[in-house]
């Protein structure tokens, strides 16, 4: 792993790993969202609106997983000081939070011909709007901790502890619709186990992948402009020194 | 009486918000990207 404590070495894997998420990532995605929308049969109960979960499913899970990966990431800051791991877990906060977002938008118009409600206040829905605003804290606070690291502070473990502290939400999110009463059903998907018709299930695994990999170089790509960034704070402040 | 609501309308729209999200995601991402890395090697260069 501190192999790519390199810039260098973890640019040049970039360079290619990046394109190659991306492309199949974009026509894995779009080929599943055509898919559902195209060739999947309407639901018994659903009706139509069971074409919206091929995008709101991944969506919801990319916003679970990113605040995942910010957490692993500031465990490996906090206890290694890997020096790509605080890059990591703030390349993952922005499109963590737009996939964040997009689940919540995506959902609530699922609920509205589905629930006849455009919101409730239950616990999963509540839990997933705390993400967004546990997002919209961590980028704030990681702008700032930059700022403060460009002066010579150490504020980016103060980033570090609240990306670790957030993670208590990721299980809250998951146990909700277990622990209390709720308009949204139980997990149709479990470890091993799937309530879901084939045909529905296919396209949504396939878009799930292909959002997971634009999820992957959309977060390579942010690495690699926060590492330029950085390059030439360090380039301009050298220079300024004399 | 029940409201009619054409549930094709909320596809549209979810799918709509969901693909052009995703797609400024992208591209927002991919440019701010090329934009850091042109700016380093100005620096660089200087």
């Amino acid at each position: 792993m501190h192999g790519f404590a390199n810039p260098a070495r973890f640019l040049r894997l970039a360079r290619w790993l990046m394109p190659l998420l991306l492309v199949p990532g974009l026509i894995l995605a779009f080929g599943a969202l055509a898919w559902g929308v195209l060739v999947v049969p309407p639901d018994r109960l659903m009706g139509d609106t069971v074409r919206i979960l091929f995008i709101h499913v991944p969506c919801v899970w990319l916003g679970m997983a990113g605040w995942s990966m910010i957490a692993i990431s500031s465990i490996v800051e906090l206890v290694w000081r890997h020096p790509l791991a605080n890059i990591a877990a703030r390349a993952a906060a922005v499109p963590g939070a737009v996939f964040t977002a997009l689940g919540l938008a995506t959902g609530s118009i699922w609920g509205r011909p589905t629930w006849g409600t455009w919101w409730v206040w239950d616990g999963r829905l509540t839990s997933f709007l705390i993400l967004l605003f546990l997002y919209l804290g961590y980028i704030a606070l990681a702008s700032a901790s930059q700022r403060d690291m460009a002066a010579g502070g150490g504020a980016s473990r103060v980033t570090a502890i609240f990306g670790l502290v957030g993670a208590i939400n990721i299980p809250i999110i998951n146990r909700s619709v277990v622990w209390w009463n709720s308009l949204h059903q139980p997990p149709s998907i479990t470890m091993g186990r799937s309530s879901i018709d084939g045909t529905f299930q296919w396209p949504l695994l396939i878009a799930a992948i292909g959002f997971s990999l634009i999820f992957g170089g959309v977060v390579l790509a942010r690495m690699r402009m926060l590492l330029a960034d950085i390059q030439a704070e360090a380039r301009l402040r050298r220079k300024a020194m004399g | 009486m029940h409201e009619q609501m054409n549930q094709w309308d909320f596809v549209v729209a979810a799918l709509g918000i969901g693909v052009v999200g995703t797609l400024v995601l992208v591209g927002w991402t991919l440019w701010a990207m090329v934009r850091a890395e042109r700016r380093r090697d100005r620096v660089r260069g200087k």
